[in-house]
């Protein structure tokens, strides 16, 4: 059937904030699908409260609204914009929940909206537990013996019933938030009290446990006339038990037969059908390692991170199909953009193996527990292709940048067998490399299978690698045949070396003459058997080339991010895909390499070539040789590219925009130092060291406090501010678990007004395209800061100052294309303390607020174009008439363990803006579009630091006018009082009950402000109420410049009425206002 | 031990020997199922050739007997890119490497299947020879290869005598062109007592025991060559006895309707071809094997219309006779290996049988 004619203007919901369970794959579904639908001639209407995303340009949807994805807000975009329809399939569990409530409401009927790609019932039917049962039950899909329970009582019942150990799975949760398995009941008692908070609407379910199972999935498409197919499966390595965004995947499965492979596709056909589900569906299975028994965990009727994966595994593009799908098109009369032949109609026969590998954030948070359970922790993941699973994984794992690039990882030669042995029981991100010490050891692999539940058949992979180690260590000297099977299974040159104990360049040379160098093979979706359209490539040894050579245009290489971690997120896939854009834009070839599979910049349609590749420096050489590129970009793709500046310019490509010793410059501290002093540029007091004693010198010489951190990194990573001696040689412990190649920075640290710049700089003229203020004082990441354009509070002094220096700075940089300068306003004098000659994380943000296409300009500049040329007047741009506001976004509850107090280290994961010409209003759009809905109890936690007991005087007097009833501890209380604010003290923790976690467990209060006094605590009483805040759902605040600006949101009484503006007309707006 | 690939292009491709070392010449063809390679291996229509695996880790979950689709394997040769040493599945019974040791058949490993999937895709199909000589002669083999034809494997693969496999329902007969164990399978576990025949038994023998309806199996090779079949079939085609053709089977009986057949380019070998429905418009995905297809402009439409096309490049996939309890599909509703979305074509055959038994 052709599309549907009574579809003309669709509402499409996004996800909103990249939080642990819901990243970036809904920014590449959602533009991939809002990209189909306006090919169709649909008028789109794209809502999403995540400015980072390119779903949220202009040139994606016909109308964009960046605003809070509350059901409220939706319902007055559906009165303001009359969409016919609503596609509520792309935008993850978000966009879904808020669908559901207003389909259940009857809002969307009584505004004539209709439901497309899934209905209400096919939603409820998937994601309510009982419904689903009943559902799975009728059509006899066997699930895990399970019950939905409301209170605590009825869960241990029934626990006791099935008997431990359970699962516990909340309804309508995000990646499992709230889950757990639970050995005994004073577990199940924990992890089920979080979970019923958790939940929407108050269930959880407690269920047999299958942990050990294999675990399977299946990606399954389904039209309107009931056609399916599937299109890729996908088999966990690490069995039930951890969840499938944190466990290694491979596609297609690999350890299951067919009579296996196809009793499972028959099942998730069924359950598709049953459903009714028409677009991409996911299908999680637990399958009994030694029989034919099987449970369905889990079914997701929307795209998901599973599909985003699949679509890149297979270059079948789920998220564009289920667009088509929706508007009524059938799967064989949708084509295959691969192929150019074939149709949707048909199941992708994959011709290599793919492996992904999970991001995991222990590295920001050290304190955290590193145990994976069915609740998600990754931010991210990387994918990688190879004609082997070896090849597969070892390039997944060095695309990880996690100073990893074999097997041969971690502490674990330092354990007995007796210590190794014992700690293959432990379920982390370290398991892998456990295994392969075992296996190192001749463990048998019968027992490392009993332990762990991998099957045998990954195990004997692992010991492949571990044997093509132990043959490169062993060998007098490496031949071709050994060193050809090294390179098969993707042993990088570096470690190859470092086994058989010569340098990287000894190898290089040597596998140059013996002329073993990768192929490079396209992904088509049908194992060739059809040509293939598609420049879709990835790279194995051994094999036959198939790259061609046809154009003759100029050739630009892009460098993407890798994978989603915090302090490098979703900004940066914006900008590369930007990037790669503007280039096209002007007749250059572009080549993107990246390995993220949740990401825009990854979908094959958007460069001219597409290397699902590591980024590492081999890796792309291995490309540079093939492509001869005439140029590379290193500017947007954060700090990895940033990193292969230096070996670019080696292998003699050359770096477009800012060149190499000018990005070295802005980070090398003799160097930076003395252009700014040529430039007569004030920066807090500073040096570099390399040992602890330096530091310890430096730092007293300084006068405390101080900011400690390694240079060349993002996102503030082992940035600290330290107040003693003691916190250096601790800090300073953290920067040198892994050898610094770059000196440490120490600086003063100044407690001011922190302001940020994003310009664009064409060797002469630059442009400013607003001046950023951060909320909080410095000494918060500015990535954790709430930020405000325009700059609220900064003389018309003080900006001249700014924007002059950040001209002298970007000419004394020769900077062409991106800058980003940090500044800190303390006592009326402007000081520099960060230059970052690239695009930054608020690139998009700004990017959006004023219609300023800065990555575009920014790119163009590069290529010889002037500011002029391209229409900018240099300078300062005008400022828009709204307030854009940067709020940032955590997932703490995510994170066992992990502080959530706010420092100079960047915790957050993602960001929502709130934009209106009301400042308030902005404001409390940011609030509630990070999930701060308040008030509710009016009840709430007060416990400051001493330095902060003036401050929180205000605070309180103001939540009180409110109407909050403020609990407080011993001296905060007595402080409060004294000064005129009521409050109630409260006992701490250590002391006797009633105390505060009893406050905080009784489920009444709204908000805690807990201001740590510095640094690492973790035994403190902070860390503690912290947590517990974090894990039962409480708003914390640990600042009080946040606190007050939560106060000015709720003193605007805005909350009712919500004025929602459309993104993609700002731009004329500003212009007009500037006429 | 070395093998070697020569095809007869000149393409000479080296790799690692498994399985057997006896040398064959074959016609090499490519598979694209991603699982199923004991079904495949076993699966008499391959008989004659030698099977490319484009996917490339074969023989992950080892041998499980129980799934294979025949007596033994029937395939000339296997070419992977990487099999398994390890077998890895609580079935399995052997490695792979022991199961083709255990019944001749030489294996190739280390070969880059893609690349050998591209020539045969731009080529067409052609013959080859596996070898673990180093000291060939290329020229000398090149003929040899050249002159190699599939000639006479329906005879070779059909049953030698008739057998009966006992059900309480419909009692079907299947005429054994090469067939499948699941097409017996499949139709005994709908309760039919399955009477198989040798490929060349006399049409007047099959209806002298009165089935209630005739399965026209798969097989393999060029239908052309089955001149007696055909002529058989006509016979077939005279009676009303419900009639379901599969693969060779299809191919049978449009020949003796007077349709023509072709050899393709290189055939459809998998398990993910998606064939349409014509009366519904719905897709199914659907196991293939076939390197012939019916002509459809050479199809008689006084005789016969289209129930199936194929999605991909709009072949001939299903014939419903008019007038007559009569349907043939080029497709395998009995998968193994493959999806088993059209396995309900089994069921609309019990459907055919309960009609013309009312009548």
């Amino acid at each position: 059937m052709p599309k549907n004619p009574n579809i003309k203007k669709v509402l499409v919901i996004g996800s909103g904030p990249i939080v642990i369970g819901q990243a970036a794959e809904f920014d590449y579904a959602g533009t991939q699908a809002c990209r189909s639908l306006k090919e169709e001639g649909i008028h789109v209407v794209l809502v999403n409260s995540n400015p980072a995303t390119i779903m949220t340009d202009k040139d994606i949807a016909d109308e964009v609204f960046i605003e809070p994805l509350t059901p409220e807000v939706i319902k007055k975009l559906i009165l303001k914009v009359s969409p016919d329809s609503l596609l509520p399939t792309l935008g993850g569990q978000a966009a879904l929940n808020i669908a559901m409530e207003l389909d259940e409401c009857g809002f969307l009927k009584e505004h004539k909206v209709k439901l497309i790609g899934t209905s209400g019932k096919t939603i409820r039917k998937a994601e309510d537990r009982e419904a689903f049962k009943e559902t799975m039950e009728k059509i006899g899909e066997p699930i895990a013996p399970s019950k939905i329970v409301t209170t605590v009582e009825d869960g241990l019942a029934y626990a006791e019933e099935i008997g431990y150990p359970v699962v516990l799975r909340p309804a309508y949760t995000l990646g499992g938030s709230g889950g757990g398995i639970a050995e005994n009941e004073e577990e199940f008692v924990e992890i089920i009290q979080n979970g019923l908070r958790l939940s929407r609407v108050g269930q959880v379910l407690v269920e047999r446990c299958i942990a050990g199972w294999k675990e399977v999935e299946y990606e399954v498409m389904r039209d309107g006339n009931g056609t399916c197919i599937t299109v890729c499966n996908m088999e966990n390595i690490d069995p039930v038990g951890v969840h499938t965004g944190d466990s290694i995947v491979v596609a297609p499965s690999q350890t299951l037969g067919d009579k296996e492979y196809q009793m499972l596709r028959n099942s998730a056909l069924n359950i598709i059908s049953e459903l009714g589900v028409e677009g991409g569906c996911n299908v999680q299975f637990a399958l009994h390692p030694e029989s034919f028994e099987y449970c369905v965990i889990e079914v997701n009727p929307r795209v998901s991170r599973s599909s985003a994966l699949a679509s890149k595994a297979t270059g079948y593009p789920i998220a564009k199909v289920t667009a088509k799908i929706a508007l009524g098109y059938h799967l064989d009369e949708i084509k295959n953009a691969v192929t150019g032949k074939t149709f949707a109609s048909f199941e992708p026969a994959l011709d290599y193996c793919v492996v992904k590998v999970p991001r995991l954030p222990f590295d920001k948070f050290i304190s955290a527990s590193r145990h994976l359970t069915t609740q998600m922790k990754a931010t991210g993941e990387v994918m990688s292709i190879c004609t082997n699973f070896e090849g597969a994984l070892m390039k997944a794992l060095r695309s990880l940048e996690q100073h990893v690039d074999s097997l041969m990882h971690g502490d674990f030669h330092k354990l007995s067998d007796k210590e190794l042995e014992e700690h293959l029981h432990i379920v982390d991100d370290l398991r892998i490399y456990c295994i392969a010490e075992a296996l190192r050891r001749n463990f048998d692999p019968a027992m490392i299978h009993d332990i762990t539940k991998i099957d045998r058949w990954f195990i004997d992979k692992l010991n492949n690698i571990v044997q093509m180690e132990a043959a490169l260590k062993n060998a007098e000297s490496l031949d071709r045949d050994l060193l050809l099977r090294a390179k098969i299974m993707e042993f990088p040159d570096s470690v190859i070396g470092q086994l058989i104990g010569k340098d990287e360049a000894y190898v290089k040379n040597l596998r140059n003459e013996m002329d073993i160098r990768p192929a490079y093979k396209v992904v088509d979706t049908c194992a060739a058997e059809f040509a293939a359209e598609t420049p879709y490539y990835y790279s194995c040894f051994g094999s036959f080339n198939e790259v061609e050579e046809v154009n003759n245009k100029k050739k630009i290489m892009v460098l993407g991010s890798g994978p989603i971690r915090i302090g490098q997120g979703i900004e940066f896939d914006y900008c590369s895909v930007h990037s790669v854009w503007a280039f096209k834009d002007m007749g250059y070839e572009t080549i993107i390499v990246n390995n993220n599979p949740e990401t825009v910049s990854t979908d094959f349609d958007i460069a001219d070539k597409l290397y699902f590749e590591p980024l590492t420096e081999e890796d792309v050489e291995h490309i540079v040789e093939l492509e001869k590129p005439d140029g590379a970009v290193v500017q947007f793709g954060g700090q990895t590219a940033i990193k292969l500046t230096e070996k670019l310019n080696k292998i003699g490509v050359p770096i477009l925009g800012t060149s190499a010793e000018n990005v070295d410059a802005a980070e090398d501290r003799e160097l930076f130092d003395k252009i700014l002093e040529e430039c007569c540029i004030p920066r807090p007091k500073g040096d570099t060291v390399f040992t602890k004693e330096e530091a310890i010198r430096v730092a007293n010489q300084l006068g405390y406090p101080v900011l400690i951190r390694p240079s060349y990194v993002l996102g503030g990573q082992g940035m600290q501010i330290a107040i003693s001696d003691a916190d250096i040689i601790e800090f300073m412990d953290i920067i040198q678990r892994y050898a610094q190649e770059h000196p440490i920075l120490i600086d003063k640290y100044l407690m001011g007004k922190e302001v940020e710049v994003d310009a664009v700089c064409d060797g002469e003229d630059i442009l400013i395209p607003g001046i950023m203020q951060h909320v909080e004082r410095a000494g918060i990441h500015s990535g954790d800061s709430i930020s405000v354009y325009p700059a609220r509070d900064l003389s018309p002094k003080i900006k001249k100052v700014i924007a002059h220096y950040t001209k002298l700075l970007a000419k004394a940089l020769h900077v062409i294309g991106l800058i980003n300068i940090q500044f800190i306003v303390y006592e009326d004098e402007v000081y520099v303390i960060e230059v970052n000659p690239r695009s930054s994380r608020t690139v998009p943000y700004i990017s959006k607020v004023t219609g300023i296409p800065i990555v575009d300009l920014a790119t163009k500049v590069m290529t010889g174009k002037t500011l002029k040329e391209l229409g900018y007047e240099p300078g300062l741009a005008p400022e828009s008439p709204y307030w854009a506001i940067k709020m940032p976004v955590f997932s703490f509850e995510k994170i066992r363990g992990a502080d959530i107090s706010l420092g100079p280290e960047m915790k957050s994961t993602g960001e929502c803006l709130g934009i209106s010409k009301n400042f308030e209003e902005a404001l409390f759009k940011a609030f509630l579009g990070s999930g701060v809905d308040l008030p509710k109890h009016k009840k709430m936690i007060m416990t400051v630091k001493d330095g902060d007991k003036l401050d929180a005087v205000e605070v309180g007097r103001r939540f009180n006018a409110l109407g909050y009833e403020i609990y407080a501890t011993r001296s905060t209380c007595k402080y409060l009082k004294d000064n005129g604010v009521p409050a109630k003290r409260i006992n701490k923790i250590e002391e006797p009950h009633p105390n505060l976690l009893d406050l905080i467990l009784g489920h009444q209060i709204d908000l805690i402000i807990d201001t740590p006094s510095h640094g690492i605590e973790r035994s403190q009483d902070g860390f503690v109420i912290r947590r517990h805040a974090v894990e039962t759902g409480v708003t914390c605040l640990t600042s009080i410049d946040t606190a007050n600006a939560l106060l000015t949101s709720l003193e605007s009484g805005c909350r009712g009425d919500l004025t929602l503006v459309d993104i993609a007309k700002i731009d004329k707006e500003i212009e007009e206002n500037h006429k | 031990m070395k093998g070697f690939l020569i095809l007869e292009d000149g393409t000479v491709l080296t790799g690692e020997s498994f399985g057997s070392t006896r040398e064959v010449v074959s016609e090499i063809v490519f598979n694209t199922s991603m699982t199923g390679y004991l079904e495949i291996l076993t699966d008499p229509s391959y008989a004659g050739q030698a099977v490319v695996m484009t996917y490339p880790l074969i023989g992950n979950y080892g041998i499980c007997k129980e799934d294979m689709e025949s007596r033994h394997p029937w395939a000339d040769a296997l070419i992977v890119r990487e099999y398994s040493t390890l077998a890895s599945n609580f079935r399995n019974e052997m490695t792979l490497d022991e199961f083709l040791k255990e019944n001749d058949i030489p294996g190739i490993s280390g070969i880059d299947t893609r690349y050998l999937t591209r020539i045969s895709r731009e080529h067409g199909v052609m013959n080859g020879l596996i070898t673990t000589r180093e000291d060939f002669d290329l020229e000398e083999e090149l003929k040899r290869i050249k002159a190699y034809k599939v000639e006479g494997v329906v005879r070779k693969v059909s049953c030698k005598e008739k057998r009966v496999l006992p059900g309480d329902g419909f009692r079907v007969a299947l005429m054994d062109y090469g067939a499948k164990y699941n097409i017996e399978r499949s139709l005994n576990h709908l309760g039919c007592q399955v009477t198989v025949y040798p490929a060349y038994t006399k049409a007047e023998e099959v209806i002298a025991d009165n089935p209630d309806g005739i399965m026209l199996s798969n097989g393999p090779g060029d239908p052309k060559e089955c001149v007696e079949i055909i002529e058989e079939l006509k016979k077939l085609f005279a009676t009303d006895i419900p009639i379901f053709g599969i693969c060779l089977g299809h191919q049978l009986m449009a020949l003796a309707n007077g349709a023509d057949t072709r050899k393709m380019h290189y055939g459809h070998r998998g398990a993910n071809h998606p064939v349409k429905d014509l009366k519904t418009g719905r897709v199914y995905i659907s196991s293939q094997n076939h390197g012939y297809v019916v002509m459809e402009d050479t199809l008689n439409r006084d005789v016969a219309e289209v129930s199936f096309v194929n999605v991909n490049d709009g072949t001939l996939e299903g014939v419903h006779y008019l007038g007559k309890n009569v349907m043939t599909v080029q497709f395998h509703p009995e998968a193994c290996p493959g999806p088993n979305d059209s396995e309900f074509l089994f069921k609309e055959f019990m459907n055919m049988m309960e009609v013309a038994k009312d009548a």
